[in-house]
């Protein structure tokens, strides 16, 4: 187990090494990053002296290393708009994006799982179309759009809810379902093919036959099994949270990150865009570590790899 | 004839073809396949929303793009001064919005084709290096992959777009560039299993050389896999290329766009609930279409695939 967490840790730095590459080369993509960082109206001297105090006239990879020395200590350069540290400026909007696409993933699995499992205990019941479609429709449906017609029929017709900001529980209510439902599908549909699969086996059958009653092989025979592809899930989804984040912070105007570098990118604000990439791809990164540690918990196999 | 000497010579043998093992695998299947009612629906609808697409400029009564200031936001099945029907309204400046959601389904259905076929393409010759060769080569492009997964695609999508600036080709290469991942590892699991197959060991002792082992005896079997991915993964292009617009880096405007359409309908949707209302049921008739014939196309092909 130790040899197995260990080859996990070093494939991640290697993929936050990549991470940071990327970044990095986001600011290259036209070639100078001198015209993406200044206005369109600057003359050309002021261009070269910019160049030179960046440093854009040194070879590319003293550029990456002295990217990489400041990107670890949290050093992303200043905000172009706002003149504060880049890297602050995101950290601070942190906790209204965790809070954001934790409420999403909290309600997706409270759905999400008792759904599917019921699916596939009752399957081809009412409940089971039920489910099933609204899953489906739930896969094909635009977050955005979602968002907005959330906003028409509670705010705007009901008037019930407020349709941007962050506050309270009436604040997170809709963003939260909105950014949460293609992952509730996804759970759901998940949980009840695996759940199918596992029920059909030979050991729930063994169970049964041994005189146990459908409750206790369901949720411990069978859900502990079913469970494996949907921590996977929960892992990649998380990315998918996170990048919906950066739609549904738009809608609401919710004070996220995703929300703040979709203004960076459109005030041309590229430090603030790279440290918010980064962290948000980290993020990504770490808990996909503590996903591996749950996984090892319940599927011992792992552990002898 | 061989049907392969026949291509060679330039000449179509029928009968050849007919007889052909793998024609006669396809007629089973899209026979298999039109059993499922519910994907023969969404194919239904998949080909409803495509000739839609084409024959926009004849089916409709109205252009796109031709503003009438007079006539704005004015409600579903409203009728104009000349007595011609608007089903579902106009929009803030005025023009058929019915118009702008069918002509809206022409830059969604070309990223989605062309975006899938690149990334398709790429995920194809990544899968089959990665599974057939092993090793070191294996490893590199997995974590390649993990990197591309690591990055929340939209953010690193407007990114990249802010800089380059909005234009079609720019949307459907930064798409199609950055989705390759699911193809690459669905691929790949398919080759690691087909590798150890009996034809391939025997072609590996007839001397055949790597080349042609992989493009000839593991690619067609690694395709219907591919094929899967590639249908569900145009669901999933077609809702970006409408975030993107949504979010103003798709195609420009006036040409019409959904997620432009609905970024507008936003605006406006105090008082005139329609302009953002159809333009995304346009959307998700679309998908859910693709969804419920990959889905079928999946059960039918492969029913243990998770994708």
């Amino acid at each position: 187990m130790g040899v197995y967490l260990a080859r996990r840790l070093l494939q991640s730095l290697l993929v936050l090494v990549g991470v940071s590459f990327v970044v990095f080369a986001i600011l290259f993509l036209t070639g100078d990053p001198a015209l993406v960082l200044l206005p369109p109206d600057a003359s050309a001297a002021d261009i070269a002296a910019f160049r030179e105090r960046m440093g854009f006239n040194d070879p590319l990879l003293v550029q990456y290393g002295r990217f990489l020395r400041g990107a670890l200590q949290g050093d992303f350069g200043q905000s172009v708009r706002h003149g504060e540290p880049a890297f602050a400026l995101v950290v601070e909007r942190l906790p209204a994006t965790l809070q954001l696409s934790g409420a999403a993933l909290l309600i997706a699995l409270a759905i999400a799982v008792p759904a599917g499992i019921v699916s596939a205990v009752r399957r081809n019941s009412v409940l089971d179309y039920v489910a099933t479609v609204t899953a489906l429709l739930g896969q094909s449906m635009p977050t955005f759009w979602l968002g907005i017609m959330l906003i028409l029929v509670f705010s705007v017709w009901l008037n019930v809810l407020p349709s941007s900001g962050r506050g309270g529980l009436e604040h997170l209510a809709m963003p939260a379902v909105t950014l949460g439902l293609f992952t509730t599908a996804r759970i759901m549909r998940l949980t009840r093919s695996g759940m199918l699969e596992v029920l059909g086996q030979d050991y729930i059958r063994t169970a049964f036959a041994k005189g146990l009653t459908g409750r206790p092989v369901v949720w411990k025979h069978a859900l502990k099994n079913a469970a494996i592809p949907i921590v996977t899930i929960v892992g990649i989804e998380l990315g998918t949270l996170l990048g919906g984040a950066v739609i549904t912070e738009t809608i609401f105007a919710w004070p996220g990150v995703g929300r703040l570098s979709v203004q960076a990118i459109s005030n041309r604000d590229y430090p603030v865009v790279q440290a918010s990439v980064f962290l948000l791809a980290s993020t990504f990164v770490v808990v996909n570590i503590a996903v591996d540690l749950v996984y090892t918990y319940l599927d011992p196999r792992i552990r002898l790899r | 004839m061989r049907p392969a000497a026949a291509a060679r010579a330039g000449v179509v043998d029928v009968a050849a073809w007919r007889g052909s093992p793998a024609l006669r695998e396809w007629v089973a299947l899209a026979r298999r396949l039109g059993r499922r009612r519910t994907a023969v629906f969404g194919l239904a609808v998949v080909v409803l929303v495509a000739l839609a697409a084409v024959a926009a400029p004849w089916l409709m009564a109205f252009d796109p793009v031709e503003q009438s200031i007079g006539d704005r936001l004015k409600p579903p099945g409203w009728r104009d001064a000349a007595g011609r029907l608007h089903p579902l309204g106009t929009d803030h400046l005025g023009r058929d919005l019915l118009a702008r959601v069918i002509f809206g389904a022409r830059p969604a259905l070309l990223v989605g084709v062309a975006a899938v076929l690149i990334s398709g393409i790429i995920g194809m010759i990544t899968g089959l290096l990665a599974g057939y060769f092993g090793g070191r080569a294996d490893d590199a492009l997995m974590r390649l992959g993990d990197v591309q997964l690591a990055f929340p695609f939209i953010l690193l999508a407007i990114a990249v777009i802010g800089v380059l600036g909005p234009s079609l080709p720019v949307i459907i290469v930064v798409i199609g560039v950055s989705s390759w991942v699911i193809y690459a590892r669905v691929v790949r699991g398919a080759v690691l299993s087909l590798r150890e197959r009996e034809f391939v060991h025997a072609a590996q002792a007839l001397g055949a050389r790597d080349g042609r082992i992989v493009v000839r005896h593991i690619l067609p079997n690694a395709f219907t896999p591919w094929l899967v991915v590639a249908t569900l993964d145009m669901a999933r292009v077609i809702v970006i290329e409408s975030a993107l617009s949504f979010l103003g880096l798709g195609v420009q405007p006036p040409t019409p766009t959904w997620g432009g359409m609905l970024a507008d309908g936003r605006v406006y949707l105090t008082t005139s609930w329609w302009l953002a209302t159809f333009p995304g049921l346009a959307i998700l008739v679309t998908v859910l279409g693709i969804n419920l014939f990959g889905d079928g196309l999946r059960d039918t092909l492969d029913p243990r695939l998770k994708v």
